[in-house]
């Protein structure tokens, strides 16, 4: 049995597992369709979408074990940290539901990493804005895939509305989480390192309001609850998820394909 | 001299996924550079996540072995990012003589913010097989991430498109 490694606590480097983190276990989540998916394409798109996101989660936690500057790889990152020391967002650890609910968490998630991306392609960090290069231009491709799905959804049948109604309720619960800024946000925009998540609050909700007229979804109001995964405190999902990714790694430390 | 052959090479080692092109073609080639005895291969790779990265590297290192120019490592640079802009001309013509529509210039995609359309709404995309513009988006994903699926409406064949990135 491997034991677990311990976290560093260090602005940057707790900024980069708050991307790297939100693209690992979303595509986690995303990749539990394999074989489960409504259609086909669907299917495809799905596992397509996991394996960008994986991409991205790779290489930002490779960046991030380089900065921390102890030797430890995507890998270990990936593995070997426990429940507290992950920074993901809690929106994407909730268990994936229904496909209306995976869509519209894919396109609530696609719009804010789209334009994280966007701003993180001018970092003074050039390993971070060459992953964000790269990465913004599928984030804008999953934001249109999720956003076309929300619209046939949500403007479908009283079935596929009613699905989506509630699906929409749900996880805007866990919205305000997005754009809480800290300590973290700060000192990494101070050095120009990436920008302030609360910035980027106005441009989402005016993208998300686009999505949901043309769904003829109304806005739900903002809720008072707090999620916290972006600080450590994650919801009762995520010890599962975690046992699932990561029970290979424990048992059998250091194996590969 | 030894980095004109490796380029020569370069352009005999297949695309795993679409086996119609070269990496070349491809243009996942940045640079060839030879640093005292090795050859240092640039490559970009396409798609963050892309499967056949890992695959691409080892049929580089192999190919230039194999030609006796060796030993050659390959070095990954991601920006400037990998664009569909950077598939040759040839490679966009072998693309199409293997039956995937070739993606078009990328540079008007990006001015674009979100726009929601539907499946065919997108049909601006030529048939390979027949040339017709009429036809519609089956799927936003085919066979890999970098393509889409679609399907004529006029031979009402099914064919893939390279997306433009």
């Amino acid at each position: 049995m491997q034991g677990s490694i311990d976290l560093d606590h260090r602005s940057a480097v707790q900024y980069l597992l708050r991307i790297g983190d939100t693209c690992l276990i979303l595509g986690q989540r995303l990749s539990e369709w394999c074989g489960h998916a409504p259609v086909l394409e669907e299917d495809i798109a799905m596992a397509n979408m996991a394996l960008d996101l994986i991409g991205q989660a790779r290489a930002v936690l490779t960046h991030a074990g380089a900065i921390e500057g102890r030797g430890r790889d995507e890998d270990q990152l990936a593995f070997l940290r426990d429940e507290r020391d992950y920074r993901n967002l809690t929106l994407v650890e909730l268990p994936r539901g229904d496909f209306a609910f995976t869509v519209m968490r894919n396109a609530m998630v696609a719009t804010l990493m789209k334009l994280l991306w966007e701003r993180l392609v001018d970092s003074s960090d050039e390993e971070l804005a060459g992953i964000a290069g790269k990465a913004v231009k599928e984030a804008r491709y999953h934001q249109q895939h999720a956003a076309d799905w929300v619209v046939r959804l949500g403007d479908g049948t009283a079935e596929s509305r009613r699905r989506t109604e509630a699906a929409l309720r749900e996880l805007w619960l866990y919205m305000p989480e997005l754009f809480e800024s800290d300590a973290v946000d700060d000192a990494c925009q101070a050095i120009a390192l990436g920008p302030r998540w609360i910035d980027l609050r106005e441009p989402w909700l005016a993208e998300m309001r686009s999505i949901l007229d043309e769904a003829t979804l109304a806005m739900p109001a903002e809720s008072a609850f707090r999620s916290s995964g972006k600080r450590g405190l994650h919801s009762e999902h995520m010890g599962y998820i975690l046992a699932d990714m990561q029970f290979l790694q424990r048992a059998f430390p250091g194996g590969v394909w | 001299m030894r980095c004109q052959q490796a380029w020569d090479v370069l352009d005999t080692v297949l695309d795993p996924e679409v086996p119609a092109l070269s990496v070349r073609e491809l243009g996942l080639v940045r640079d060839v550079v030879e640093r005292g005895d090795t050859l240092d291969i640039v490559l970009t790779p396409t798609y963050s996540g892309c499967p056949a990265t890992e695959v691409i590297e080892r049929s580089v290192i192999d190919a230039i072995d194999a030609a006796g120019i060796g030993p050659a490592r390959v070095t990954l640079q991601r920006a400037p990012a990998w664009t569909t802009d950077w598939i040759s001309e040839t490679g966009k013509r072998k693309l199409l003589e293997y039956g995937i529509a070739p993606p078009g210039p990328v540079a008007a995609e990006h001015a674009v913010t979100i726009r929601i359309v539907g499946r065919r709404a997108d049909a601006a995309i030529a048939c390979p097989r027949c040339g017709s513009h009429h036809t519609e988006r089956l799927s936003a994903f085919g066979s890999t991430a970098c393509k889409s699926l679609h399907r004529c409406l006029d031979c009402r064949e099914p064919f893939e498109h390279f997306k433009a990135i």
